[in-house]
């Protein structure tokens, strides 16, 4: 026998499948929005079904997208020639605050880990190769996270995938994060900082 | 003891949350432990790249309920080797996979850890395709099981011997041949020596056809003693292989 009237029980058991959200977070959640206005709470709703039935994953890079294709490449203002590879959509989101890359991407939609079975037949690596081979591409940058799992599918789809293509391949460069201390950087990336340093210009 | 500190070998990482993994390590003293890295997701962590599968670290921790904490870690060797190439860490991968199968929780055994680093070190080192073959005829060893390769399991023969059958235990002949891999006799006296213990001798004067041969042949090694699959055999041999 439950405490709450079955709607709101409902509700509660939902919002806790959710990531981060806790049995009491929901329970939280669930009583505010009973609160609310009926119209607010349509919104949200609206909202839910809204993306579900209107995003899919951009035809050519994997991003998600509105319509067949993503805001990125159909913006023709976009540098088409330079490819930038990121491991998820939400990584092109962390690299487009940045402001400084006018390319496009490719969303791989995952990242190679030998330990859980991935392989490169289960992430978008060969649409990847089918791309560099099709389109009038200079450049590639290969933006897979900076641990060992990215490291590894960026040397596999250098030295595997793009090395019959006469494309530049570069990497994201390692180095010392802007506001740290020295001392508790580790080895590996002070390292690699010391071998990536640059002169004063 | 709450705190305590130990060395040990990051086995493999789960993600955990917003920005904390779950590190199975293998140590010195405790064998295999459970640990959450808090916030190692993050850029700026103190952890950086110390906790990553293949890692040799020593570290401080907390005793858990139910996870450990780890509070400190630093690396004892760097490895480089290991990350800097797809092959080795392949066959590193293939390593970590195996330890994490048959060690347990709690159950400290040094002989094991010794074995681990000792292959790692190695591997890093000269990335010989025989590491896997003498690492997997040691822990099978430890584990109490040592393949039949200078005769024939079934009829005791010694001559003949063609095919390496992992589910009987060892070579079969040629009149006794059923299923099972066939393999070279340059890879069958370099098994034989590695199960003698003769694993030097074998890393440095064995042929590439054949330590490729008894790598795939470990692989169905180990995947017969714990009775599953290895995950990263199958990605690693049929993909980058």
């Amino acid at each position: 026998m439950s405490a709450y009237a079955r709607p709101v029980e409902v509700l509660i058991d939902e919002l806790g499948r959710l990531p981060g959200i806790g049995p009491k977070s929901a329970q939280r959640i669930a009583f505010h929005l009973l609160k609310v206005d009926t119209v607010d709470a349509r919104r949200l709703a609206d909202a839910i079904v809204a993306m579900k039935e209107n995003v899919t994953f951009c035809e050519r890079c994997y991003n998600v997208a509105e319509g067949a294709n993503c805001a990125i490449c159909t913006d023709p203002a976009r540098d088409q020639s330079i490819l930038c590879v990121v491991e998820e959509p939400k990584d092109i989101a962390a690299l487009e605050k940045t402001g400084v890359f006018k390319g496009v991407y490719h969303v791989l939609l995952g990242v190679m880990n030998p330990l859980e079975g991935i392989g490169p037949e289960n992430l978008k690596i060969r649409e990847l190769a089918l791309r560099v081979a099709a389109e009038d591409i200079t450049e590639v940058i290969l933006c897979t996270n900076p641990n060992l799992e990215g490291e590894m599918t960026a040397a596999f789809i250098a030295s595997k995938v793009l090395a019959p293509f006469e494309v530049k391949v570069s990497r994201l460069a390692s180095g010392l994060p802007v506001g740290g201390d020295l001392e508790y950087a580790d080895e590996l990336t002070l390292g690699r900082a010391l071998e990536g340093r640059h002169g004063f210009s | 003891m709450p705190l305590y500190r130990d060395e040990g070998v990051v086995l493999r990482t789960y993600k955990l949350g917003e920005a904390d993994r779950i590190i199975v390590l293998y140590t010195r003293g405790r064998g295999k432990v459970r640990a959450v890295a808090k916030g190692v997701r993050r850029t700026r962590s103190k952890f950086g790249s110390r906790l990553e599968p293949g890692s040799m670290v020593s570290l401080q921790l907390y005793e858990g309920r139910n996870l450990d904490i780890v509070t400190q870690a630093e690396r004892t060797e760097p490895l480089a080797g290991l990350r800097a190439d797809l092959d080795r860490y392949g066959r590193a991968t293939i390593m970590l996979e195996a330890i994490d199968h048959v060690s347990t929780e709690g159950e400290a055994n040094p002989a094991l850890y010794k074995l681990l680093t000792g292959a790692l070190r190695e591997l890093d080192g000269s990335g010989n395709a025989l590491v896997v073959p003498a690492f997997v005829t040691r822990l099978l060893a430890l584990e109490g099981v040592q393949p039949q390769v200078d005769e024939c399991v079934a009829c005791g023969a010694a001559e003949g011997l063609v095919v390496l059958a992992v589910h009987e235990g060892g070579m079969l002949c040629r009149s006794c041949r059923r299923g099972g891999v066939a393999i070279s006799d340059e890879a069958r006296l370099a098994l034989s020596a590695l199960v003698a213990g003769r694993v030097r001798q074998v890393l440095e004067s064995t042929s590439a056809q054949a330590g490729q041969e008894l790598e795939l042949v470990a692989a169905r090694m180990i995947e017969q003693h714990i009775e599953r699959r290895l995950q990263s055999s199958a990605v690693i041999y049929e993909q980058l292989g």
